[in-house]
């Protein structure tokens, strides 16, 4: 079920646009934004509410990276895997964060605390290498640092 | 040395507020347009001005305009939407804009809007960008404000709506058709063309589609004039370039310099040079998705026709090193699997083809490739090559192919007789989920 607030905002994204449907992604976003991925339910209640089918959202949903169909940690790592990272040496980092957390791209920790995603350039290669976790943006990354920053997320 | 776009920029200190920023001459344009000019006035100024796009395709700015029906009897509403989906690997220009001076892209879109006579307008901006959001989120509000944008701006009789849209991640996107599918809420695949986008874009409405960077200018050209602007450059093409160099450089960053700076000094000067213990061995100039060059390369001048001769594209013109201690397969092999994993899959070449190239790249790169394989690299620089598919993916993806393939060939061929990669660094690379 969409909750009241949910479907307050997805109203105003409705408002701006010709059709229900075209605010689509902006509703997934609501929703994701609430539960921290996208359910088979949530996707039901979305599909219904901008009438179309879940099927041609799902389309949608799986086609945008950053729309979450399976649940995720509590706080997202994005390791950036392009080329200017990749030249800078990004993989050390990459391979030390698999070791600290125990766990590999796609995959949450046990505790729910962490989901660690590969990602396409993130735009500030004149700082790489860099991840992103949840809003923030950690550039020039040394191994060093991996504690320090991780230890900020419970 | 004159920088127009970059001239109230500071890293790290917040951009201007509107305030700060008029007093700096900031939407003198707007008022200077919407008293002066008739938009097919400001639409010759730019044509005059031989703006070409920033995004990558160069295209000139004016006559990408002068498609757009104009007049009573044109279809409304019409559309203005700043792509601001920067997601070219290796490029960081745009951000360096949107964080910093968010109010001059605002006042460049109320040019743009006014000289093809849009009423609303996106900044269609990629995710990742959360800063810039903030600060664009905050001038638009500002600029409603003080009238700016709403209804008749400045009591002109001139309307504008301005909205802020945030991506979710998918290179499609910046693609013009496709970022106005995203706009939709539908799948980013590209459309068919024609239509174009200038007579049936978003919501089936005239739309252009410009880069922040070209919009940008906008506001310094209505100030300054076409000759201004034609003289700040160093060679045919007109205006600055934001230019910037990332890898194994001294100081990697982006610079405002005029069109035309040679590489070299974008490399010796700016960068300073590469990093001790590394040589030079080539360059993307402008992005993942364009030609390399190498040393010989080194004195032309950074503009689009010097670039396209020479066999590659001026791009984004933010360029990627690689250096001696850098595999050139590993290095292809991460262009090919980003490229391989944001193909939208609508067109048969592009889907199938480039996870094939891949799946070649990584086999030669672990030291199973056979003397074969780069035969089958090479049709594939043809097949997925322009006119082959829906879209410019695939031929982009081709361009630092077929130039590593060309550049680097003896490094492939070791990799194939050696049964191993003679650089130790990609043996670490691991394909993505």
């Amino acid at each position: 079920m969409l909750t009241t607030e949910e479907k307050h905002q997805i109203d105003h994204e409705i408002s701006l646009v010709p059709s229900p449907k075209n605010a689509c992604i902006e509703a997934l976003k609501i929703v994701q934004q609430s539960h921290g991925w996208v359910s088979d339910e949530s996707l039901k209640d979305v599909a219904e509410y901008v009438g179309m089918s879940t099927a041609e959202l799902d389309s949608v949903a799986t086609f945008y990276n950053l729309i979450f169909r399976r649940p995720v940690g509590r706080h997202v790592i994005l390791v950036c895997d392009s080329i200017s990272c990749y030249v800078m040496g990004y993989e050390v980092i990459r391979n030390q964060l698999f070791e600290k957390l125990n766990i590999q791209y796609g995959q949450t920790t046990a505790d729910g605390r962490f989901t660690i995603l590969p990602n396409c350039c993130l735009g500030t290669c004149d700082c790489a290498p860099a991840l992103m976790i949840d809003h923030d943006l950690y550039r020039n990354l040394t191994v060093e640092q991996l504690d320090e920053i991780l230890s900020k997320y419970t | 040395m004159e920088k127009p776009l970059t001239q109230h920029i500071v890293p790290g200190r917040k951009p201007l507020n509107l305030k700060e920023y008029e007093k700096v001459g900031g939407y003198q344009s707007v008022r200077k347009i919407l008293k002066e000019m008739s938009p097919q006035e400001v639409q010759a100024l730019v044509k005059d001005a031989n703006l070409r796009g920033r995004g990558g395709a160069g295209f000139p700015t004016g006559m990408k305009w002068s498609f757009v029906p104009m007049g009573p009897d044109a279809p409304s509403p019409k559309y203005l939407v700043a792509n601001a989906d920067e997601m070219e690997p290796g490029t960081f220009k745009d951000r360096v804009l949107l964080e910093g001076n968010p109010h001059q892209l605002i006042e460049g879109m109320i040019v743009a809007s006014y000289a093809i006579q849009a009423s609303i307008s996106y900044v269609f901006l990629r995710w990742a960008y959360k800063l810039a959001a903030k600060e664009i989120t905050q001038a638009i509000h500002e600029a409603y404000e003080a009238g700016y944008l709403g209804n008749n701006i400045l009591g002109s009789g001139f309307n504008l709506e301005m909205h802020l849209h945030t991506g979710v991640g998918r290179y499609m996107c910046g693609e013009e058709t496709a970022l106005l599918n995203a706009l939709e809420g539908k799948r980013a695949n590209p459309r068919a063309k024609p239509p174009f986008p200038q007579v049936s874009g978003l919501f089936g409405k005239p739309t252009i589609v410009n880069n922040v960077e070209t919009l940008c200018n906008l506001p310094h050209i209505v100030n300054n004039g076409a000759e201004w602007f034609k003289k700040l450059g160093l060679t045919e093409d007109a205006g600055t370039k934001l230019y910037g160099v990332s890898g194994r450089v001294k100081t990697p960053g982006c610079w405002e310099l005029p069109m035309g700076i040679t590489i070299r000094e974008l490399l010796e000067e700016y960068a300073g040079g590469m990093q001790d213990g590394y040589l030079f061995r080539g360059l993307l100039p402008g992005g993942a998705s364009t030609d390399f060059l190498v040393e010989e390369h080194l004195d032309l001048p950074m503009d689009y026709g010097s670039i396209q001769a020479a066999g590659s594209r001026l791009g984004t013109g933010t360029m990627i090193i690689m250096d001696d201690q850098t595999c050139p397969v590993g290095f292809t092999l991460n262009l090919q699997h980003f490229f391989a994993q944001e193909s939208c899959g609508f067109c048969t070449p592009c889907r199938e083809g480039l996870p094939w190239v891949e799946k070649i790249l990584m086999a030669i790169d672990k030291g199973e490739g056979k003397p074969e394989h780069l035969l089958t690299l090479d049709f594939h620089t043809k097949y997925l090559g322009p006119g082959n598919t829906f879209c410019a993916l695939a031929p982009g993806a081709m361009e630092p192919l077929q130039s590593a393939l060309k550049y680097f060939r003896e490094d492939f061929e070791r990799h194939i007789h050696e049964h191993h990669c003679p650089w130790s660094k990609s043996k670490a690379w691991q394909p993505s989920i």
